[in-house]
């Protein structure tokens, strides 16, 4: 009530100050806008001249499953059913690790589980994509040549690389979802006689599954994304694969092959923009989804 | 809430990408504006900066030729950067560097035949590729024709070239790759399409260690990068040395290129003249498994015609 006597004195003050956070704020947002903006004008530029300029059709960029730049032929399906291929592979393959994996920190051992393996976790995460690379060639690609058949690298390399690139993501996600259920329908449910794995499978499950979702599309997302370490493994062949322990591509590893050898402004190029926006608008795609299950958890 | 986020951020996409439709045509006049930072980069005296950019496989002796200028000339910078032959003839066509590095010819590489014209080909060295194979695979000749049956998928065992019951695994560059053009040019002859099943990178790295260690392997390297961990085959009955590529015996080589826009300025003209010299072409250039191009006693020009 004392302050009431100084109100316009320190009123103004907090008005400036209001303001100058304001004002900076908001620079710093419009700021980001115009990178964002300027990054998909750029991209979609370059990607949509090579249907307006270059004449190549969109349906046959598409659809067609030819790769040849020499005979003017830009199908680029392998590649995205590579790229689509070798996330799915490695959300399947991440999943089930990465949500027992939560299971174990959360609800089976939490006091040295989570301990012990959450700074794992956070590890994996740390660890830069070449290394991941360059282990998969090293290691993964000459067992997997020994024991299946092919030469090793692949599509099946690809994805176990990818999945464990993926797996503390999704297992960071589940983690905190776990860890957020209320106490009260846990014990409900041992209340009602329900041993542990029926709480897991019966109660837990079905009520954080929404946020393991969220965790699998956002792994998926950065499997999407990743080039360098999916390039030195999957083998490179412009087509669409036939079996998992073949050779194939997927968009990123087209683009970093292949853009530093093309000249800007080459229909080449241009095409290979023209994925460059694929993979944007599968990003976006990606958001899209998170957020609608965002919404669906919170209902 | 979050609809109307969503569909606002729907509408900015919207918006971004028909502004994108619309600004096709201003694209090719935005890069032309840049060409007079590198008039004005021009002195009289050695000093000033010079910028190159390009191929991987000249980067590093660019560097270290550049080093040494810049010991013997203390007012010059010269820096060095990657990002491929195609990065190296568009950044310098657009005026952005002063020198451009280039396995290829600009001619072959260029869609812009004016372009590509006015760009000036200093050739400094000479890089010879060898086909390799597994050691595994027990060939060590191979002709054109059976080259040419390998890279198409006409030959797919190793026993059909007089070697082991071994399936072919090819191990070959990107479509856009130099070296790529540089063998199918002169070793093969022919362009060749992507095989189903074959396996491709950029890096000469790892086309060794692919090609060391897949059983049945076959490659093709620069012969600086040969060891005896691969084995490099005889081309018709000749072996890929250096002494063979000088005399014009073996074929498959090309140049490497350092393309200037226009005549160069003097900083960058006597750079390149030191590049000419006995000095570095005996030096640096040998030292780093190139072949010096002055000693080449057959030269071939774009259409790939080789004259004594």
């Amino acid at each position: 009530m004392k302050s009431n006597q100084d109100t316009p004195l320190l009123l103004r003050k907090h008005r400036t100050e209001e303001w100058i956070g304001r004002g900076y704020t908001t620079i710093c947002v419009l700021f980001l806008i115009v990178i964002i903006i300027s990054i998909v004008y750029f991209v979609a530029t370059k990607g949509i001249s090579t249907f307006a300029i270059n004449n190549v059709s969109l349906s046959d960029f598409l659809f067609g499953s030819t790769w040849s730049p020499d005979d003017n032929k830009f199908g680029a399906l392998p590649f995205i059913y590579g790229s689509f291929l070798t996330s799915l592979l490695a959300a399947v393959i991440a999943s089930p690790l990465s949500v027992c994996a939560a299971l174990f920190m959360t609800e089976i051992v939490p006091s040295w589980g989570k301990k012990l393996l959450q700074p794992v976790i956070e590890l994996l995460a740390g660890i830069p994509s070449v290394v991941y690379g360059f282990i998969g060639l090293s290691i993964l690609v000459p067992f997997m040549r020994d024991t299946f058949p092919g030469q090793g690298i692949g599509v099946a390399a690809g994805a176990i690389v990818l999945s464990i690139m993926i797996l503390p993501t999704i297992t960071s996600i589940a983690t905190d979802a776990l860890g957020a259920l209320p106490r009260n329908l846990k014990e409900a449910s041992y209340g009602l006689g329900a041993t542990r794995w029926q709480t897991i499978y019966g109660v837990i499950i079905p009520t954080v599954l929404p946020s393991i979702l969220t965790g699998v599309v956002l792994g998926m997302a950065r499997a999407f994304g990743e080039a360098l370490a999916v390039q030195m493994v999957i083998g490179n062949a412009p087509h669409i694969p036939t079996s998992l322990f073949e050779s194939a591509s997927t968009l990123t590893s087209v683009i970093t092959l292949n853009m530093s050898n093309t000249v800007m402004g080459s229909v080449q190029n241009n095409a290979l923009w023209s994925m460059a926006m694929i993979l944007m608008l599968m990003t976006f795609v990606f958001v899209f989804v998170v957020r609608l299950l965002e919404r669906r958890h919170k209902l | 809430m979050k609809l109307k986020k969503l569909l606002l951020l729907t509408l900015t996409l919207a918006f971004a990408v028909s502004l994108a439709a619309c600004g096709n045509k201003d694209n090719t006049s935005g890069t032309t504006t840049t060409d007079k930072n590198a008039d004005s980069a021009e002195t009289t005296t050695l000093s000033g900066s010079i910028l190159a950019s390009g191929s991987t496989a000249l980067q590093p002796l660019v560097e270290q030729v550049g080093k040494k200028f810049m010991d013997k000339n203390s007012g010059v910078s010269v820096q060095v950067q990657g990002g491929g032959s195609g990065t190296g003839l568009t950044q310098v066509s657009g005026g952005q560097v002063q020198i451009g590095n280039s396995d290829v010819f600009a001619s072959e590489k260029m869609k812009d035949a004016a372009a590509a014209k006015e760009l000036i080909d200093h050739q400094v060295a000479v890089v010879a590729i060898a086909a390799v194979v597994n050691p595994e695979v027990g060939v060590t000749n191979l002709t054109k024709q059976q080259l040419v049956d390998i890279f198409t998928g006409k030959i797919t065992n190793w026993k059909d070239v007089q070697g082991k019951d071994q399936a072919i695994v090819i191990v070959n560059r990107p479509s856009s790759s130099g070296t790529r053009a540089t063998f199918e040019k002169f070793a093969l002859g022919t362009k060749t399409e992507d095989l189903k099943g074959s396996i491709q990178e950029d890096s000469s790295g790892t086309v060794k260690k692919l090609v060391t260690e897949t059983p049945g392997a076959i490659g093709y390297l620069a012969l600086s990068y040969l060891d005896d961990k691969v084995k490099a085959v005889q081309y018709e009955g000749v072996d890929a040395t250096v002494d063979n590529v000088i005399s014009g015996k073996y074929p498959v080589w090309a140049y490497e290129h350092m393309y200037t826009k226009g005549e160069p300025d003097a900083t960058t003209k006597a750079f390149l003249d030191y590049f000419m010299t006995d000095e570095v072409q005996n030096g640096d250039v040998v030292e780093l498994g190139y072949i010096p191009a002055n000693k080449m006693q057959v030269k071939r020009d774009e259409t790939g015609n080789v004259t004594k």
